[in-house]
């Protein structure tokens, strides 16, 4: 799917498909032919379309915050009227070298192919990047969609994350096992401790009526406050070290590197798409799944017809905290990190959510969602150390993107596309506290 | 519209023994009863002294350690006991005041009378002023919560309207050389993130905790993107904003400790007391107030009677920016003199867990947020005496308090019933 990458396509470019032919609309009942029927799909307002063109207008407005925040460009324009096509100029190469930038750290690097000197793993160092970080969101990701199709939202994915990757990296530099059985352990350990983060919420929404979204929020701070307090106590704190850092997790407990020692790409990335398959299965051939589903499409019915609707919530917070457990726990036993500190989990819970909303809540739409975090990700750095520009801006590309790919009318607004027929872009729809 | 909430079951309750006083009276005389064992246990018989100047020889309240731990524990339970027997459910908020607030009292004087020597005793004006202080962003950012939520907005993104409000503040302040076009700038910075709230939640339904997360996250990502690439090679031209003053009301400040601690400040503190009891009357007292609490409760009936249920929305939403605003910039222009990445750290949640906790009204938001305030300045305050207790504990409280909130156990709390549900007409 092409969905999953970043338009290569630099942003000045990337107007110019405003412009594109709105294909030729037919009004006779004749069969379309082939060429013509796939443009109208093109420029449908069907879910490929939105996301690669919301991905295509969140360049832009990336382009022209690249153009305003760097002086060297801005000075160009005080003479605009003079001599246009300086600032015009400037404009274009500085935006461009950004998002090449971001193409080589996450895609392939052009350059690495006629260096002498290079060996084959190096080819592979964006993909393997953007892999590597990809591989949490996928879980984290996966949390909130199966969360979601539950009825519930998710927002504690980071504290449930937190918690996961707690008791894995404790459990990885505490315990003493052979190699593969140690992993497995740490892993179930973050199953489990994600899996109690999110039973909490679920029991209190079951019993009390809690509404999950304030409940979870607070949890998240409370996960992060506990990690603070946890990495200085005695036997977590590594002793030869004066900051808030723990030991190291031992070699036992890490997942293998994939291709090479030199590149991250770990076992997380085959886990995780293991447990895509696994909750897509779960979701739509189960009878966990389906009753999970009944109670997000309608609980008084589902309760009706004999379920057991606070057990399904607690059931699939339950999972829904696991999958969020397991994906801070590839972050610790990975090739991220290697101990716990502070901000060791990054921001992978929220940015699970907007990896599920940018997957439209589908197991494998998650996995692309996460695909582009990650290689945003990745080419940020790249972008951040060689092109100058702010690793900030990635978060404001993803928030754009997830913006507009939760508006699709605006999308649909901006190139005038057409309604598709069977659209399932309905907007995710509140449902308040 | 799908609506996949369990919560809306109404059961007729039986009246019953356990009542809801019955039930917390009988958990606070658990609390009183552990408090007395383990603060009066621990406590020793160094005086414990509450200074109520800024001098620490100076007047203070004292009282020795071990008798006080053990005194206000006893009275907590009591307070407890008298819910139990007595299940008044209009003394219940008094009672309960009287009992959290003797816990509290307990806790200090075993804390204050174990901390090293030179140090048993606790300046009660400075940390009154500290609890005002730490308010100050809560009580703005629950304010604005409550403005967009009572008419029917929820408002997660309390967060990235803070964040950019700090740097509006930090920017435009710099560059005008002025605290007040700071001030303003913080408003703009806020109204930004309002205004793309509104217009994403009402023009285009988008669920609206998820556009609160993810414009949490562009408020973040954008002002870190300019303070890197503008502010941060050029702080002195963007960065180094003039502070607002501090202040001091005639007369009131003469009040022994309140007047040090509520009658002297920056704007800040004034603004945000006096908004609160403007959004108070505003909400209660005025056509506005009514017409906002009905679109936020049941838009179709407001809509009936000829309220624009949609221009009420926008305008409430738009307002609420501008106020969250005015606090950011309260993190530029009066506590730090500018602007860093991440300085807001979690305190547009707090304001929210205030908005829950003070259960969607002015007021009660105001004193959740002084509550949360006054948790973090004990924080403060402990660590600097070496006290045992992780601050990271005692920052939980906050977060703490809220889930048990919302979980019915400290008293219901209900949101208006339109919150989060956009209107569509027809």
């Amino acid at each position: 799917m092409t969905e999953s990458e970043p338009e290569p396509v630099p942003a000045a470019g990337a107007t110019t498909a405003a412009d594109a032919p709105i294909a030729p609309r037919k009004k006779s009942d004749d069969r379309p032919t082939l060429g013509p029927e796939f443009l109208r799909q093109l420029w449908t307002a069907n879910t490929v379309t939105v996301t690669v063109l919301a991905i295509l207008v969140a360049l832009v407005i990336g382009g022209i915050m690249i153009i305003i925040s760097t002086p060297t460009v801005t000075a160009k324009f005080g003479y605009f009227f003079a001599r246009p096509q300086d600032a015009l100029s400037a404009s274009w190469y500085t935006v461009r070298d950004a998002y090449l930038q971001l193409f080589y750290g996450s895609v392939f690097d052009f350059s690495s192919i006629g260096q002498p000197g290079v060996t084959w793993w190096q080819w592979f160092q964006p993909i393997s990047e953007t892999l590597s970080y990809a591989t949490p969101l996928v879980f984290t990701g996966l949390s909130v969609a199966v969360a979601f199709r539950g009825g519930l939202f998710n927002i504690g994915g980071q504290g449930q994350a937190i918690m996961g990757l707690t008791v894995a990296a404790t459990l990885g530099f505490v315990l003493h096992l052979p190699i593969v059985i140690h992993l497995i352990v740490a892993l179930l350990g973050g199953l489990i401790g994600g899996a109690i983060w999110g039973f909490i919420p679920g029991f209190l929404k079951a019993r009390t009526g809690a509404h999950e979204v304030i409940t979870t929020i607070m949890l998240n701070y409370i996960a992060q406050l506990f990690l603070n307090w946890f990495i200085l106590q005695g036997g977590v704190h590594n002793p030869n070290r004066l900051d808030a850092i723990s030991k190291d997790v031992l070699g036992s407990a890490k997942l293998p590197r994939l291709l090479n020692e030199n590149l991250r790409v770990d076992g997380g990335i085959i886990l995780a798409l293991l447990f895509t398959a696994l909750v897509a299965w779960l979701l739509n051939r189960s009878t966990t799944g389906f009753e999970l589903r009944a109670v997000g499409s309608n609980p008084d019915a589902a309760r009706t017809a004999g379920m057991s609707v606070p057990r399904t919530i607690i059931i699939t917070m339950v999972i829904a905290g696991a999958l969020a457990g397991l994906g801070g726990s590839t972050v610790v036993l990975g090739a991220q990190a290697n101990s716990l500190t502070g901000p060791v989990a990054g921001n992978i819970g929220f940015n699970g959510l907007l990896v599920a909303l940018l997957g439209r809540v589908r197991p494998w739409g998650v996995v692309l969602g996460a695909l582009l975090f990650g290689a945003l990700q990745a080419g940020g750095n790249r972008m951040q150390s060689y092109a100058g520009i702010s690793l900030e801006l990635v978060s404001v590309l993803q928030s754009l993107i997830v913006l507009l790919v939760a508006a699709p009318a605006l999308v649909k607004a901006i190139f005038r596309l057409r309604e598709a027929r069977a659209a399932r872009l309905g907007t995710v729809m509140a449902k308040g506290w | 519209m799908t609506s996949a909430t369990v919560d809306e079951l109404i059961v007729a309750e039986p009246v019953r023994f356990w009542t809801r006083s019955r039930k917390v009276g009988v958990g606070l005389v658990v609390v009183g009863v552990v408090a007395a064992l383990v603060f009066g246990q621990l406590a020793s018989s160094t005086k414990a002294r509450f200074t109520l100047t800024d001098d620490p020889a100076g007047a203070a309240l004292s009282i020795n350690g071990t008798v006080g731990a053990y005194l206000f524990a006893i009275i907590a339970a009591a307070a407890g006991l008298t819910m139990v027997v007595m299940s008044r459910e209009q003394w219940f908020s008094w009672l309960l005041g009287i009992g959290i607030v003797s816990v509290v009292i307990s806790f200090l004087c075993w804390q204050i009378s174990v901390a090293p020597t030179g140090n048993n005793f606790m300046p009660v004006v400075d940390v009154m002023r500290g609890t005002f202080i730490f308010a100050i962003p809560l009580i703005f950012g629950a304010l604005a919560g409550l403005l967009g939520e009572r008419a029917g907005v929820i408002n997660v993104a309390i967060e990235g309207q803070l964040t950019a409000g700090a740097f509006g503040g930090a920017l435009v302040g710099t560059i005008a050389g002025s605290a007040w076009a700071g001030l303003l700038g913080g408003i703009i910075g806020g109204v930004v993130i309002g205004v793309l709230l509104a217009w994403f939640a009402i023009r285009f339904t988008v669920d609206q905790v998820v556009l609160g997360v993810v414009l949490n996250l562009f408020a973040l990502g954008l002002t870190g993107f300019l303070y890197e690439q503008i502010m941060r090679p050029n702080s002195k031209a963007y960065n180094q904003p003039p502070s607002f003053g501090t202040w001091k009301i005639p007369l009131l400040d003469k009040i022994p400790v309140f007047g040090e601690a509520v009658f002297t400040g920056t704007i800040f503190l004034f603004l945000s007391l006096i908004l609160v009891v403007v959004v108070h009357i505003g909400l209660f007292h005025t056509r506005w107030g009514l017409r906002t609490r009905a679109v936020g409760e049941h838009p179709t009936a407001a809509d009936t009677v000829g309220i624009r249920v949609l221009g009420r929305r926008y305008a409430n939403v738009i307002i609420a920016g501008g106020v969250a605003g005015i606090g950011g910039a309260f993190f530029t222009l009066g506590l730090v003199g500018q602007f860093t990445k991440g300085m807001v750290s979690g305190k547009g949640f707090i304001a929210l867990a205030a908005l829950v906790f003070g259960r969607w009204t002015p007021t009660g938001a105001l004193l959740a947020a002084l509550f949360f305030g006054f948790s973090d300045k004990l924080a403060q305050y402990l660590a600097g005496i070496r006290s045992p207790i992780p601050s990271d504990f005692l920052n939980m409280l906050p977060y703490l308090a809220t889930i048990l909130a919302v979980a019915g156990l400290v008293g219901r709390v209900r949101a208006p019933a339109a919150d989060g549900k956009p209107y569509l007409k027809g």
